[in-house]
């Protein structure tokens, strides 16, 4: 990498204007929150794809206010853009209900319908004055510090006096109404039971929506608009159960997905050669990659950490199981080695368990002392020979006790007691030979091991 | 001619308030609004071009004289009809929106593919390459659909909105790159937005083999992919490999999205797939005619909004293709003959005038028994008692009924000969009595079965009563009867149950003797 990269004032490893890009990410940050603050409750509602419509469909209200007040005023135009957004809203949900067609399809048919006639008004108005829709409609962060207005002794990016606003009256709609907001979004019919309108809440999150997609899109560009609404949201309802929890961790989510960005935008073009490259572009990149993490280690949800529980659990079985069928071929003979052919493979074609899991369950017991390898062959040593004991016990104790008490058939209890077993502790045993007397004997006539 | 519609249609001339106020928020609102748009694009239309459409050059676009129409119309038929054909599967998938999610996603591949190309061929904008990455981010991105939606608790919206942001975002970034790059990159851009007006053969070759395959997979795999439209789980559970039909669905949404991308543009693509099937499901409840009307609409709303284009400048073809086939979505809804809005008002109001009549007889009915006791049941009295007037504002105190909808049920009734009134008098006439017995005999029924068998508290009966009666199909009366029958419950016209049964023995007493 070539020095020149390393500019002489600035104590970073890339170029990095204080003053320029801090302000890049307060903007980016500023309509990240603004846009996941109401992007919670699109995604709870099923309805994550609105900012992507609203930010197609505007057009005609763009078109509309340029042709009636014949300037390129900006009020004029964000005006029209919130009317469309909040009729595409309306529309939508007019298909959606009178019409009874899912709502990603009346979505998808009003917003290109809008997004048509507005390139038609566009054309047709382009003659008069060019337009360029790319232009006038959609920011780029890169260009909000640029546009500054003076405010008392500070200079401050128009986007910030456009966003922060909006990030407010969003922050306290959520705030004012959340009682009411997680009711309509997760149980409508209770909450107009209660006296929730969950019309009424649904068209105030409309109107926010539509004001918040055309702020944010009309400072920073629509890419970011329409990841806010769904990405970081999403991150967040992989992570928690509870509301409140969700809009807390997703805006800190949007918060850092524009921080790092912005500065994956500096950076990583780099490290293959390029220069840098747009910003809200790799703004909803980050996004995506902290999702991706949320998605995948979540707590509770996470599909990798789902998916190494369900891995230990079975191994756990796999090692319960090495140890009973070892016990059971003991037991059978009485002699040190019972079974004439107890090495792994044999074991593995037994438990009906791969070669590899039935190395790791091996790998497991040896370390825990409860196994020991003679040649090949498997041998329990005398803690492993404790937990087998116990195994056993708790197997055939079930057996007894689901004849007994639970009036089952004699064929069928093994299967059963075999899925009990692992998941019945002392305690439980003990009830157990309560509740069938202390039998010694199981129904198939084997003995009950005791424990002491 | 509205109301001689709703008399051929509900069997009745009058049109009530609730209707005219249902009728003006759910159609004539949206119409004026609809309207009005349109108005603003027709004023500017008319404003800006002026008519050049002569004789001559309709009758060149009409019969397909000019080489490039030729060429576009045909494209955008055969690129609407295939778009048609998969959008249903789509659409009943709840996945309209799909290819919105696909386009977006293509942006990275194509940028990644322009890179590639560059390097190796110094020609970046070779149509194969960019056509191959598009499609693999395509794939890719419908590969993380999946898995979002079949591995998380996220839904179908949810993974569309993530991957269409994300991999857009990423392809916002690319062309960032590819921008600063020496290579010319200049109309990159364009491969997402379109070209309509200017496809030559060589997009109608490609179209057309797109095409061809779409349609022979929905062919081939019809059952299959309907099954896995309205039952996945079935759909498993009969041992088809529903993740390998969902994704051969979803490649099919790609082959299509992908040729007709770098063809008609972004907008015009998710509209031919989402708005043909949409319409069409108002005409039908057969997947396969549902298939075909929405082929249909695309092939038609392509063809006449292509024309449109052809003759008035200043009319993108894309757009009005769009707007053609958005009017043809607005007609299906309103007059779907299965489940447009219409169809289904008529249905509705349709349904509450039997239910009103239903009441207002039974009303009659449990008035004259009022007055004339309990004499009602023997044979003898029984033509003499259905000449017992009764007064309107007896019956008004018999349900929640507003003054003016009793007026109106009365004055239907009246019309079928049902009811005869004469000043503040109703009478019944023969039709209409023994058609209040019935129904009066309906409900009693309806009350003791409740009663005997689902051990419903008298106080409550009438309500639940009230809710089913309108609906007891003849085949469930028989049963009614044999059930009632054996608990020796069976009366001419029962009496109701509030006044007279005490305990089911005085009823069993009562059917004994």
């Amino acid at each position: 990498m070539d020095n020149s990269v390393i500019s002489g004032s600035i104590p970073l490893a890339f170029a990095w204007d204080w003053a320029y890009d801090s302000w890049i990410v307060v903007v980016g940050a500023l309509a990240a929150i603004a846009s996941t603050l109401l992007g919670n409750f699109l995604v709870l509602r099923k309805m994550s794809m609105l900012g992507d419509a609203i930010t197609h469909a505007v057009l005609p209200g763009i078109a509309v206010a340029f042709y009636v007040s014949q300037s390129r005023s900006s009020v004029a135009m964000f005006v029209g853009a919130v009317v469309v957004g909040i009729l595409t809203a309306l529309f939508t949900e007019w298909i959606r209900d009178s019409g009874e067609v899912d709502e990603g399809a009346s979505m998808g048919v009003v917003f290109t319908s809008l997004f048509a006639l507005g390139l038609v008004l566009l054309v047709q108005t382009a003659d008069a004055v060019d337009l360029d829709p790319k232009c006038v409609l959609y920011g780029s962060i890169e260009l909000a510090p640029e546009d500054r207005i003076q405010l008392g002794s500070w200079e401050v990016p128009r986007s910030v006096l456009v966003l922060l606003p909006v990030t407010l009256v969003n922050a306290l709609f959520v705030l004012v109404f959340f009682k009411e907001l997680r009711l309509t979004s997760f149980d409508p019919a209770l909450a107009t039971t209660m006296g929730i309108s969950s019309r009424l809440m649904h068209y105030a999150l409309m109107v926010l929506v539509s004001v918040t997609a055309v702020a944010c899109f009309e400072s920073v560009g629509s890419i970011l608009v329409v990841a806010m609404f769904v990405v970081p949201a999403a991150a967040a309802y992989m992570l928690t159960d509870r509301l409140g929890v969700m809009i807390g961790i997703s805006v800190v989510i949007a918060a850092a997905s524009a921080a790092l960005g912005h500065l994956s935008a500096i950076v990583v073009p780099r490290w293959f050669g390029y220069g840098s490259t747009t910003t809200s572009g790799m703004i909803a990149v980050s996004a995506g990659g902290l999702f991706l993490a949320a998605a995948a280690l979540g707590p509770k949800h996470g599909v990798l950490v789902k998916l190494v529980r369900r891995q230990l659990l079975s191994l756990r079985i796999l090692c319960d199981d090495i140890v009973a069928y070892l016990f059971r071929g003991e037991e059978s003979d009485r002699e040190p080695a019972g079974i004439e052919d107890s090495s792994a493979k044999t074991l593995a074609s037994e438990l009906f368990a791969s070669m590899w899991s039935m190395k790791v369950a091996v790998a497991i017991l040896r370390s825990r002392g409860e196994l020991d390898v003679q040649d090949d062959n498997l041998m329990l040593t005398e803690v492993g020979r404790e937990r087998g004991k116990r195994l056993v016990r708790s197997h055939r104790l079930w057996e007894q006790y689901l004849v007994d008490q639970a009036g089952s058939d004699t064929g069928r209890i093994h299967g059963q007691a075999e899925r009990f077993e692992h998941f019945t502790d002392r305690s439980l045993r003990d009830r157990l030979a309560k509740q069938t007397d202390g039998p010694d004997r199981d129904p198939h006539g084997r003995p009950i091991p005791d424990e002491h | 001619m509205i109301r001689e519609l709703t008399t051929r249609l509900c069997g009745s001339g009058k049109f009530d308030l609730l209707a005219v106020r249902w009728l003006s928020f759910r159609i004539v609102l949206p119409v004026m609004l609809i309207g009005l748009s349109l108005t603003v694009c027709g004023a500017s239309v008319a404003g800006a071009a002026e008519p050049v459409a002569t004789t001559s050059t309709l009758m060149r676009v009409l019969l397909l004289q000019d080489y490039n129409t030729r060429v576009v119309i045909f494209c955008v038929a055969v690129l609407g009809g295939a778009a048609g054909l998969v959008g249903s599967f789509t659409l009943l998938r709840k996945r309209a929106l799909m290819g919105d999610a696909l386009s977006h996603a293509s942006l990275p591949g194509l940028a990644i593919a322009f890179l590639v190309a560059n390097a190796i061929s110094g020609d970046g904008k070779s149509l194969v390459w960019l056509l191959m990455g598009a499609t693999i981010s395509g794939l890719l991105g419908v590969a993380v659909i999946l898995i979002i939606r079949n591995q998380t608790r996220l839904k179908e919206d949810a993974a569309l909105g993530i991957v269409l942001s994300v991999f857009f975002g990423a392809g916002a970034a690319l062309m960032g790159i590819v921008q600063s790059t020496a290579g010319n990159a200049a109309g990159l851009e364009g491969f997402i937005y379109g070209k309509t007006a200017s496809m030559v053969a060589a997009d109608a070759r490609l179209i057309v083999i797109a095409s061809a395959i779409v349609i022979v997979g929905c062919m081939l795999l019809f059952k299959e992919l309907k099954l896995l439209c309205f039952d996945e789980g079935f759909a498993g559970a009969k041992g088809y490999p529903v993740v390998a039909l969902d994704v051969a669905l979803m490649s099919m949404v790609v082959l299509v999205t992908m040729v007709g991308l770098q063809a008609v543009g972004l907008v015009l693509m998710i509209a031919l797939l989402v708005i043909p099937a949409a319409a069409s499901r108002f005409w039908t409840e057969s997947m396969f005619r549902m298939m075909v009307w929405s082929a249909l609409i695309g092939i038609s709303g392509s063809i006449v909004g292509a024309m449109m284009s052809a003759l008035f400048p200043g009319l993108p073809s894309g757009a009005m293709i769009v707007l053609v086939c958005s009017a043809f979505f607005f007609v299906s809804m309103m007059l779907g003959r299965r489940r447009g809005v219409l169809i289904r008002y008529f249905r509705r109001l349709r349904l509450n005038r039997r239910i009103d009549r239903q009441h207002l007889l039974r009303a009659m009915y449990e008035q004259i028994e009022h007055a004339t006791g309990d004499a009602l049941r023997s044979e003898r009295k029984f033509r003499a008692n259905r000449k017992t007037p009764v007064t309107v504002d007896h019956l008004l105190g018999m349900r929640s009924w507003s003054r003016r909808r009793l007026t109106r049920a009365i004055g239907r009734a009246v019309e079928d000969e049902l009811l005869r009134i004469k000043g503040d008098l109703c009478r019944l006439t023969l039709a209409g009595f023994a058609e209040a017995a019935r129904l009066t005999r309906q409900h009693r029924m309806w009350e003791m079965y409740l009663i005997a068998y689902a051990e419903v508290a008298t106080a409550n009966v009438d309500r639940d009563a009230d809710d089913i009666e309108h609906v007891l199909a003849p085949e469930i009366i028989d049963q009614l009867e044999d059930l009632l029958d054996e608990q020796g419950m069976t009366i001419h016209v029962p009496v109701s149950p509030h006044e007279k049964l005490q305990s089911r023995t005085a009823a069993k007493t009562r059917g004994a003797s």
